[in-house]
């Protein structure tokens, strides 16, 4: 009944830079890149992702926060919940090419929840998925362009991810 | 007319005895044999009471007849214990003249249930106006003895007066329903913190108080009797304490509800709780509690008053003021005042018959189960206790506010004029009752 | 949260909540699409049994911006003036399938009754009852004054400290008596201000300070003051002398409002007596709060249907 960890803090990092790479080149320089992340945790791998791409290539590049709360398809199924901060560039999503982050792919609800509150803001030259984790299991017709790992996993089973920025540690551990 | 034998009763202030019972009238006490023929009733266990006598029902007939008519209240009243009801005067029409409480006294008679004494109105229309052909009702062959506006008060000083001296001349009495008008316009609820928090109009204790307090003296300064309907707050009480101490003939009455419920209740706006004058603050039921103890309350009233539902589901402003009462009183009663040793079963048998025929002016009351005196009996077992619900009650309405309550006591027997109105803790039929024809 | 019937009911941290969700509300205002999906195939009614065109728009478009089917039902002229009850009314417009009864009733305790008299299972929202409260009201009122003082940084944050004052008829006013429940939740310190006549009794009993002179209130250096709508048949029933004594004494007129601090703000529910207890000067300056007042309802009354009606009953954890 013990967590076991799968991805540890360099393994995070180094997945991250991997990305942040993969989608400069995919751009394939054209368009300015928002990424937005998916509260909680996506929201800080988007931060991260948008500093590394910021290095690379300085000032073409922002990042922002989506929640996707009021449109989650199963709100009358589960408790209410607080919809978090969602917090969109000044430059806006119109002709941008917007990068979603989230921290674990699995049914892909969420995914076609946040496709739905982006449409509400805005009209971006491209959607893309990075998400940290693809654990499968997909409920929906959707896939990641970027993955930083993919992760094989029993529906019982708990992949947990956990970062520096909430969680004062960075790893993927699954449990039990 | 057949004899009833009432086996092994405890009597007040006795032991237990038998009382044989035969043309109405208490004919033997002692140790009895039964004779053949004769109803028996086991009252072993049970408490023999004077026939209970309410000096403030409302029978709702004529006019109101979707909420209780004179059947249906008096085997209400006859359910608990009751065996004289006083009608108020608030029909349609009024009962202010000699012909509407003639029809009313003759349909009590006709039912049988309890006597029913009408209570005349004391201004036309009770309008508060001109007076109501008082004289007439009085001479009446309904001998009416008490007058009441209530449900409104005489508020005109000058009426009031020419009333009570009006009255004084034929030994009657204006029971007053001591509410200010201009001080209760729109009144919902007890005037307090609580009013101000729910946002419902006060009603403030000085507006029954300043009438009572004007009452009091005006009775002094004309010499004639008052009775004051359902004090309800401690400073009514201590009035009438200072109008009694001082010599005034005056006589007040409380209800079971206000001995027993506050103002709290209307927290949740449920309209089962509204009546008037309405629920005050604990203090006052614990005052209102010791005026009964101690004499300056004379009587127990039920203020019986009796609504449709739809009365009563609506929001509370739009809801009428009013709870029934009569099925419950004696078990309200035995819960606030005896449970807490601040009356005995004899002060009940004061305040709940003897004192309220003697205000009334109504006769065969004053010598309680004595040999030849008419036969009105109760009988309650003290020890039953229920959980109180509308199937409990007897009447054509349901607003009671003790649903849900645990009361203790059941009247199992109740002997009106020498008949059985409940029997086994069940009204009787009116076929077996043997009902009176009218003339 | 089941129902919303008094700000009684509302915790520092239920009230902080519902001001966050109206938060993230007000900023659909600014986007490309305005609409949320989140009541797709819920039915909103408002049964409104009292006039009030401002509070009824609100509602409707708080629950339209949140997509949810709205039916709106004004009592006046309808059945109900025709003698069908309140019970009749409310169990017919839950047949027609409401998921939300947002009630307005001249009556204090009609949207209690309605709650809890066992007559329909649909959630209550009380846009205003008699006398008693108004309990979206006081949260728009207090999502202006945290958003006025806080800004961006608003979020998560409560009243603590700040200083409010309510001048006027309390004693009539269903604003103020949320106001005090909820502002004092939110940890201000409530003045209220009045002439005695108008002031409840038992207000001693309140979480507030009670001052007799408008002057004296306004010395105290508050952070809002808020001024109540007087009916003018107030003055038949001798609540006081005359409109002129009135202005004057408890109006926030153009010269008190010169003396206010610089960020005090000038709030109103609306609608205004102009030249009663609020001057055109105080009304129409920057620091009044009267329009911010009127958008910010949309966005709590968003906040509380979202809360009452998108989700299961009970509470995240």
């Amino acid at each position: 009944m013990v967590a076991r960890p799968v991805l540890h803090g360099p393994d995070i990092t180094r997945a991250l830079r991997r990305i942040a790479h993969e989608v400069l080149e995919s751009r394939r320089g054209e368009g300015r890149l928002v990424f937005l992340g998916i509260p909680t945790r996506g929201v800080a791998l988007a931060a991260r992702l948008q500093s590394i791409v910021d290095e690379i290539e300085p000032g073409t590049s922002s990042h922002g926060a989506l929640d996707i709360t009021l449109y989650r398809d199963d709100l009358a199924r589960t408790p209410t919940r607080t919809p978090a901060p969602t917090r969109i560039p000044t430059e806006g999503i119109d002709d941008a090419i917007v990068v979603l982050v989230d921290d674990v792919l699995y049914s892909g609800r969420t995914i076609r929840a946040a496709l739905d509150a982006l449409a509400d803001h805005g009209r971006p030259r491209a959607v893309r998925l990075a998400v940290l984790v693809d654990r499968g299991h997909r409920e929906l017709p959707i896939r990641a362009d970027f993955v930083g790992k993919n992760l094989p996993s029993s529906t019982s089973e708990r992949v947990s991810v956990h970062l520096d920025e909430f969680d004062g540690v960075d790893e993927v551990v699954i449990e039990p | 007319m057949t004899s009833i034998l009432v086996r092994a009763a405890a009597m007040l202030g006795g032991g237990r005895e038998d009382l044989r019972i035969r043309d109405g009238e208490i004919a033997s006490r002692g140790s009895l044999t039964p004779e053949r023929g004769e109803t028996v009733i086991d009252a072993d266990g049970l408490v023999a009471l004077p026939g209970l006598v309410d000096l403030h029902t409302h029978l709702r007939e004529p006019g109101f007849e979707a909420s209780e008519t004179v059947l249906t209240g008096t085997r209400a009243a006859a359910a608990g214990g009751f065996t004289a009801v006083h009608a108020m005067a608030n029909t349609s029409p009024v009962a202010d003249t000699a012909g509407v409480v003639e029809q009313v006294a003759r349909l009590g008679d006709e039912h049988g249930y309890a006597t029913v004494r009408p209570i005349g109105a004391v201004t036309v229309g009770l309008a508060g106006e001109r007076l109501a052909e008082i004289g007439a009702m009085a001479r009446s062959r309904a001998a009416v003895r008490v007058f009441s506006d209530d449900g409104l008060c005489v508020a005109d000083p000058l009426l009031m007066r020419r009333a009570l001296e009006y009255v004084a001349t034929f030994g009657g009495v204006i029971a007053q329903h001591a509410q200010e008008p201009r001080l209760t316009e729109g009144a919902q609820m007890n005037e307090g913190a609580l009013s101000g928090e729910l946002g419902l109009a006060g009603w403030p204790a000085v507006a029954e108080e300043a009438i009572i307090a004007r009452d009091v003296l005006l009775a002094e300064h004309v010499g004639a009797r008052l009775h004051i309907c359902h004090v309800s707050t401690a400073g009514s009480v201590d009035i009438v304490r200072w109008a009694k101490a001082r010599g005034i003939s005056v006589t007040a009455e409380v209800t079971p509800h206000h001995l027993l419920l506050t103002e709290e209740l209307a927290r949740g706006y449920d309209a089962r709780f509204k009546v008037n004058p309405p629920l005050r603050r604990d203090e006052d039921v614990h005052a209102l509690r010791a005026a009964l103890a101690d004499g300056t309350i004379d009587i127990v009233a039920t203020d019986h008053a009796p609504h449709p539902s739809e009365a009563k589901e609506c929001a509370w402003a739009e809801a009428a003021f009013g709870m029934v009462g009569l099925e419950s009183a004696l078990s309200v009663v035995q819960h606030t005042m005896i449970e807490s040793g601040m009356l005995d079963w004899a002060d009940i048998a004061r305040v709940l018959s003897e004192a309220p025929a003697s205000i009334g002016r109504l006769d065969g009351y004053d010598a309680p189960l004595a040999i030849g005196a008419p036969a009105h009996v109760t009988l309650v077992d003290p020890t039953a206790a229920r959980t109180w619900s509308t199937s409990d009650l007897r009447g054509r309405s349901s607003n009671t506010p003790f649903a849900g309550r645990v009361l203790p006591g059941r009247v199992m027997a109740t002997i009106h004029a020498g008949a059985l109105t409940v029997s086994d803790g069940e009204v009787v039929d009116a076929a077996e009752l043997g009902t009176k024809e009218g003339d | 949260m089941k129902h919303l019937l008094s700000t009684r009911d509302l915790d520092r941290d239920t009230a902080v909540r519902i001001l966050d969700i109206a938060e993230e509300m007000s900023r659909t205002a600014d986007r490309a699409v305005r609409k949320l999906p989140t009541l797709r195939g819920k039915t909103v009614v408002n049964l409104f049994f009292e006039d009030s065109t401002r509070t009824r728009l609100s509602f409707e478009s708080a629950a339209k911006r949140l997509s949810a089917d709205v039916i709106t039902f004004s009592a006046k002229g309808s059945s109900v003036s025709k003698g069908e009850s309140l019970k009749d009314t409310a169990q017919t417009l839950e047949a027609m399938g409401a998921d939300a009864i947002v009630v307005r009733h001249g009556v204090s305790g009609a949207a209690e009754l309605l709650a809890h008299a066992g007559w329909i299972d649909a959630t209550i929202v009380n846009a205003g009852d008699g006398t008693h409260e108004h309990p979206t009201q006081a949260l728009l009122d207090a999502y202006t004054i945290r958003s006025r003082r806080f800004g961006d940084d608003a979020r998560g944050r409560d009243l603590a400290g700040l200083r409010i004052v309510i001048v006027g008829d309390i004693l009539h006013s269903r604003v103020a008596r949320s106001n005090v429940w909820l502002l004092t939740a939110l940890g201000a310190h409530v003045h209220l201000v009045a002439p005695r006549t108008l002031l409840p009794s038992g207000i001693s009993t309140w979480p507030v300070t009670v001052h007799e002179s408008l002057d004296d209130a306004l010395d105290t250096g508050p952070d809002a003051v808020m001024m109540l709508r007087i009916q003018s048949e107030r003055m038949h029933d001798a609540y006081f002398p005359s409109e002129r004594e009135y202005a004057r004494e408890w109006g926030l007129t153009a010269e008190r409002a010169t003396r206010l601090g610089p960020d005090t703000m000038v709030m109103h529910p609306g609608p205004m007596n102009r030249g009663l207890e609020i001057s055109s000067v105080a009304a129409d300056s920057p620091a009044s709060t009267v329009l911010d007042q009127v958008s910010n309802g949309v966005f709590v009354r968003m906040a509380v249907l979202y809360l009452l009606v998108a989700g299961e009953s009970q509470e995240e954890s």
